[in-house]
C-alpha cells in the first residue's frame, strides 16, 4: 500500500506553485478583482503553458489523460495562489461531461480546441442539487426553457453545459439566440459564475444516459471544490502562524500566548486530515467507482465545515490586520466561502449522502 | 422574580405598537448603515426621544426624556420595535460608550455642552484609542500630548478608527506623562476632528467597504479644559467607556433584530418545492440560536436589574460580549447557508438578497468579534476575572526565568 502522492504528482504539484508564484502574486490578483472582468489572461496563459486545460483530456484528443486526483492537486495549487482563471468547469467538468457523454463529434469538435485553449466551456447544474428562486430548465423539441441559475467559469465562455430538470445535458452556444446571460458577483471575485435565461434556445443533446453523468459532474466539482478549500485554507494557516511569530504585544510575540497557540494549532488539527480524505475522493472518482459520489460528498461538506472555522479562525488571530484589506487575508477567507456554499452547501451535501446510501429517500 | 407585567404595562405596550403603526413610515430602512446617519435616520432619532423610545432615562437637561428606569418598559419597546422590523434608536460609539461615559465622569459643562447633540445624531464621535502597537496591548499606547501655552499639543497616529472619516469629534487616549508607569501616563482627551494636524486616511476591509481608518496627529492642539477625567486618569476613564463599548456590542436587542431578520428569511426563501425554514436541518439550527438569543435576552434583563439594586453585573456581565458577538456571527452564517449558492452573492448582484446585508454582517460581525477587545482577551477576562484564576505570569518574570534558564550550565538545562 501506499498512500499519497506520486512522484511525478508531487512535481506536478511544485511546478504549478512555482509558476503560480512567480505569475500571480497577492498584488496581481488584487489589481484583477477591482477590474470589471477580474480573470487573468496573464495567469491564464501561464496555466495554458503547463497544459492544464488538457489534463483531463483523453490523449486520443490532443489531452494528457490525467486523472481527477492530478487537478485536485492543481486546484489546491489555484486556491493557494487565490488565482483569478477559470479551471473547475472549464478545465474539470466540461472534459469530464464530454468524454464521458459527448458524440463523437462533439468530442472531435471541442477537446482539441479546449487543449490549445481556444475554446472554453463553463457548466451549469445547480439545479440538479438544489431549486432556488424556481430556477430549472426544460429540454423539449430540441430547445431549452428556463433558468440555470450559477453557471461556474461563466465569463468569456463559447458554451455551456446545461442540465435540464431531468438530470440530461445539453450544449448550448453562449451566443446561441433564446440565451440571456446575465453575470452575477459573488463575495469572491476571483471566479466567474452568471445566469442563463433560456427562451426556446436551440441545444445539442449529450448522450442520454439517466442522469448517469451529471452525477459524475457533481462529484468531481465537489472533489476540486474541496481541494480548492484546501489549498485555501493551507495558506490562510501559514499566514496565521507566520504572524503570530511576527506580532508583539504587551512584550510578546503573539505567538507565545497558548491562546493563540491553541487556535492555529486547533486549524491544524482539523485541517490535516482534510488532505488524505480529498486525496482519497479524487482518486475514488477514477479508481472506485462505488464510492466516488458518497467520499464526494463527504469530501465537499468536511472541508466546507473545517474552512469555514480556518477562515475565521485565521481571521482572528491577525486581529484587526485581518479584518483589513491591507494584507488580502480575504481573498482566501471569501474563496473559502464560496468553496463551501457552491454545488450544494454542507446540509444539503449530507442529505445527498445519506439519500446514497439509503438511510433516506432521495431529495 | 417578579415579571408581572401589569395592566400599565399592557397600556404601555398599546401606546407603543400604536406609534409604531402611525410613525413607521418615517423610519429609515433597517439596512441603513451609514456611518454619519441620514436626515431620516436623525429626524427618526428625534421623534423616538421625544417620544421616550430612546435615551428614555437620560435626564431631559441633556436631552434626554428624563424617565425612571424600568426594566420592563425598556424590554417592550425592544420587543415591539424587533417584532415590527422598525428600526429603534440610533446606537453609535457617540450615543452608546461616551455619553455614558460623560454622564459618569464627565463635567457638568461637557454633559450640558454634549450629550444633546450627540444624543440627536447632530455630533457624530469616533473612538481613537488603538495604534498600530498597541491593540490588545492598550496601554502599550504611544501617541502623545505635552503641554505648551496652556494647551495639550498631540502628535501620533491612531489605527482602526471606526467611523473618523465621517466624525466631528474623537475620544481620544493619549500619553500625557511619559515617565510615570504604563496605564499612569494616559489622558482623556475631546477634540474637534477639523483641528488643523490631523489627517484621516480611511481603510479598506474584507467588507469591500472603508469602515475604519488610520488617523494621523501632527502637532494638533487642545485647550486643556477638553480633556475628561483628571491629567494621568485617562485609563480609568478609557476603562468605563470600553465597558459600554462591550455592551453596546453585546446588545441583546440588536441580537433580537437580527434574529428576526433572519426567521423572515427563511420563511420567504423558497427551497426546492417548500422553503428554507421547512428543511429541518436549517430549522433546528434556528431554533438553536433562537434559544441562545432568549438566554442572552434574560441575561440583558438580569444584568439590568442587578445594576438597578446598585449590585454588580458579575459574570453575567462579563461573557456579553464573547457570547453575543459570536452568536451575530452563527446568525449571519446560517442565514447564508439558508440561502445556499444565493448565500454568497454580494456586490450589488442581481438576485442577491437585502443589498448583500448578511454577507456584510458575517463579516462585519468577526471584525466585531477582533475589535472592542478580542475573544482571546474576553476569555482572560472571564477566567482571570470572572473565575479569579491565576494570572499569566507577567513578562518580567518571564524574562527573568529565561535569563536563569539561559544562565543555567548546560547540563541541567534537559532536565529543566
Ligand atoms: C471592526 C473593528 C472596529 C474597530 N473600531 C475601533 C475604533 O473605533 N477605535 C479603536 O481605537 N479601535 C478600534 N478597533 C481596534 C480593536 O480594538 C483592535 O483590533 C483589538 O483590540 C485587537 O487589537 P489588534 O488588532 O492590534 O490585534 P492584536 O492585539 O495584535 O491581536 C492579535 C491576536 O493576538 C491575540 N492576543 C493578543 N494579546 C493576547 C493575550 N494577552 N492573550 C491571548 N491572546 C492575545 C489576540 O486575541 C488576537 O487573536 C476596531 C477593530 C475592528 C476589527
Amino acid at each position: 500500500m501506499d498512500f499519497g502522492l506520486s512522484q511525478d504528482q508531487q512535481m506536478l504539484r511544485d511546478a504549478v506553485a512555482r509558476c503560480l508564484a512567480d505569475t500571480c502574486p497577492l498584488d496581481h490578483v488584487r489589481e484583477c478583482t477591482e477590474r470589471d472582468n477580474p480573470l487573468s489572461d496573464k495567469v491564464l496563459r501561464a496555466v495554458q503553458d503547463l497544459g492544464i486545460p488538457g489534463m483531463l483530456v483523453p490523449e486520443e484528443h490532443g489531452g494528457l489523460g490525467m486523472t481527477l486526483l492530478d487537478a485536485a492537486i492543481v486546484a489546491e495549487q489555484l486556491a493557494y495562489a487565490v488565482a483569478p482563471v477559470p479551471f473547475l468547469a472549464s478545465h474539470v467538468l466540461t472534459p469530464i461531461a464530454l468524454s464521458e457523454a459527448g458524440s463523437k463529434e462533439q468530442k472531435a469538435h471541442w477537446l482539441p480546441k479546449i487543449v490549445s485553449g481556444e475554446a472554453r466551456i463553463g457548466v451549469a447544474i445547480s439545479e440538479t442539487i438544489e431549486v432556488r428562486d424556481g430556477a430549472g430548465v426544460s429540454f423539449a423539441a430540441g430547445k431549452l426553457n428556463g433558468t440555470a441559475l450559477f453557471a461556474l467559469d461563466f465569463e468569456g465562455a463559447d458554451a455551456f453545459i446545461v442540465a435540464d430538470s431531468g438530470g440530461r445535458l445539453h450544449l448550448v452556444g453562449a451566443k446561441a439566440s433564446g440565451l440571456k446571460a446575465i453575470a452575477l458577483t459573488t463575495i469572491d471575485r476571483t471566479r466567474s459564475v452568471g445566469e442563463l435565461r433560456f427562451d426556446g434556445a436551440e441545444a445539442e443533446p449529450l448522450a442520454d444516459d439517466g442522469g448517469a453523468a451529471v452525477g459524475r459532474l457533481r462529484a468531481a466539482g465537489r472533489v476540486i471544490l474541496a481541494a480548492d478549500s484546501l489549498g485555501a485554507g493551507q495558506a490562510m494557516i501559514e499566514k496565521a502562524v507566520d504572524y503570530a511569530g511576527q506580532r508583539e504585544q504587551f512584550g510578546r510575540l503573539i505567538g507565545s500566548f497558548q491562546a493563540v497557540k491553541h487556535m492555529c494549532a486547533e486549524m491544524a488539527a482539523r485541517h490535516e486530515p482534510c488532505h488524505s480524505l480529498v486525496w482519497y475522493a479524487a482518486h475514488a472518482f477514477d479508481a472506485v467507482p462505488t464510492e466516488a459520489s458518497l467520499v464526494a460528498c463527504h469530501a465537499k461538506s468536511h472541508t466546507g465545515e473545517v474552512h469555514r472555522f480556518v477562515a475565521r479562525t485565521s481571521t482572528e488571530v491577525h486581529g484587526g490586520m485581518g479584518f483589513t484589506d491591507l494584507i488580502g487575508l480575504h481573498y482566501w477567507f471569501k474563496r473559502i466561502g464560496f468553496d463551501r456554499q457552491v454545488l450544494g452547501g454542507p446540509e444539503t451535501v449530507r442529505a445527498e449522502a445519506a439519500a446514497l446510501q439509503g438511510w433516506i429517500k432521495a431529495a | 422574580m417578579d415579571l408581572e407585567y401589569g395592566p400599565e404595562y399592557d397600556v404601555f405596550r398599546k401606546q407603543v405598537r400604536a406609534f409604531i403603526e402611525a410613525h413607521s413610515h418615517l423610519a429609515p430602512p433597517s439596512s441603513d448603515r451609514a456611518a454619519r446617519p441620514s436626515s431620516k435616520a436623525v429626524e427618526w432619532q428625534k421623534l423616538l426621544i421625544e417620544h421616550g423610545y430612546t435615551a428614555r432615562t437620560i435626564p431631559q437637561a441633556y436631552g434626554g426624556y428624563g424617565a425612571e428606569p424600568d426594566i420592563l418598559q425598556s424590554r417592550i419597546i425592544a420587543e415591539e420595535f424587533a417584532r415590527a422590523r422598525v428600526p429603534g434608536g440610533l446606537s453609535n460609539q457617540g450615543i452608546s460608550m461616551f455619553v455614558p461615559t460623560l454622564l459618569e465622569l464627565g463635567t457638568e459643562e461637557q454633559k450640558r455642552r454634549w450629550i444633546e447633540p450627540t444624543l440627536k445624531g447632530d455630533v457624530v464621535w469616533c473612538q481613537g484609542y488603538s495604534e498600530p502597537g498597541a491593540g490588545s496591548d492598550l496601554a502599550n499606547l504611544k501617541t502623545s500630548a505635552h503641554i505648551e501655552n496652556d494647551e495639550f499639543v498631540v502628535n501620533g497616529q491612531k489605527i482602526w478608527t471606526s467611523t473618523a472619516k465621517q466624525a466631528d469629534m474623537i475620544f481620544c487616549l493619549v500619553r500625557t506623562e511619559p515617565d510615570a508607569p504604563k496605564h499612569g501616563g494616559i489622558s482623556y482627551l475631546i477634540f474637534s476632528m477639523d483641528t488643523p494636524g490631523i489627517e484621516v486616511r480611511p481603510l479598506k476591509t474584507m467588507t469591500g467597504h472603508a469602515e475604519f481608518n488610520e488617523v494621523f496627529f501632527t502637532d494638533v492642539r487642545v485647550p486643556m479644559h477638553q480633556i475628561v477625567g483628571q491629567r494621568g486618569q485617562g485609563w480609568f476613564v478609557a476603562n468605563a467607556t470600553l465597558g459600554h463599548e462591550r455592551g453596546m456590542l453585546g446588545d441583546p436587542d440588536a441580537l433580537e433584530n437580527r434574529l428576526e431578520a433572519l426567521i423572515a428569511l427563511m420563511q420567504e426563501e423558497r427551497l426546492g418545492q417548500g422553503r428554507a425554514i421547512d428543511n429541518p436541518v436549517l430549522r433546528d439550527r434556528l431554533v438553536a440560536l433562537q434559544a441562545e438569543v432568549a438566554a442572552m435576552k434574560y441575561n440583558g434583563m438580569r444584568i439590568l436589574s442587578n445594576s438597578l439594586r446598585g449590585e454588580p453585573g458579575g459574570m453575567a456581565k462579563l461573557i456579553v460580549k464573547l457570547q453575543s458577538c459570536e452568536l451575530a456571527h452563527q446568525i449571519s452564517a446560517l442565514a447564508i447557508d439558508a440561502m445556499g449558492e444565493l448565500g454568497i452573492l454580494y456586490h450589488h448582484s442581481p438576485r442577491e438578497r437585502e443589498g448583500g446585508a448578511w454577507q456584510w454582517n458575517y463579516m462585519f460581525q468577526l471584525g466585531l468579534i477582533i475589535g472592542g477587545g478580542t475573544a482571546q482577551i474576553q476569555k482572560n477576562i472571564i477566567a482571570e476575572r470572572g473565575l479569579e484564576m491565576p494570572r499569566e505570569p507577567k513578562l518580567a518574570k518571564i524574562s527573568d526565568a529565561a535569563k536563569a534558564t539561559a544562565d543555567m550550565p548546560r547540563h541541567k538545562q534537559g532536565s529543566a
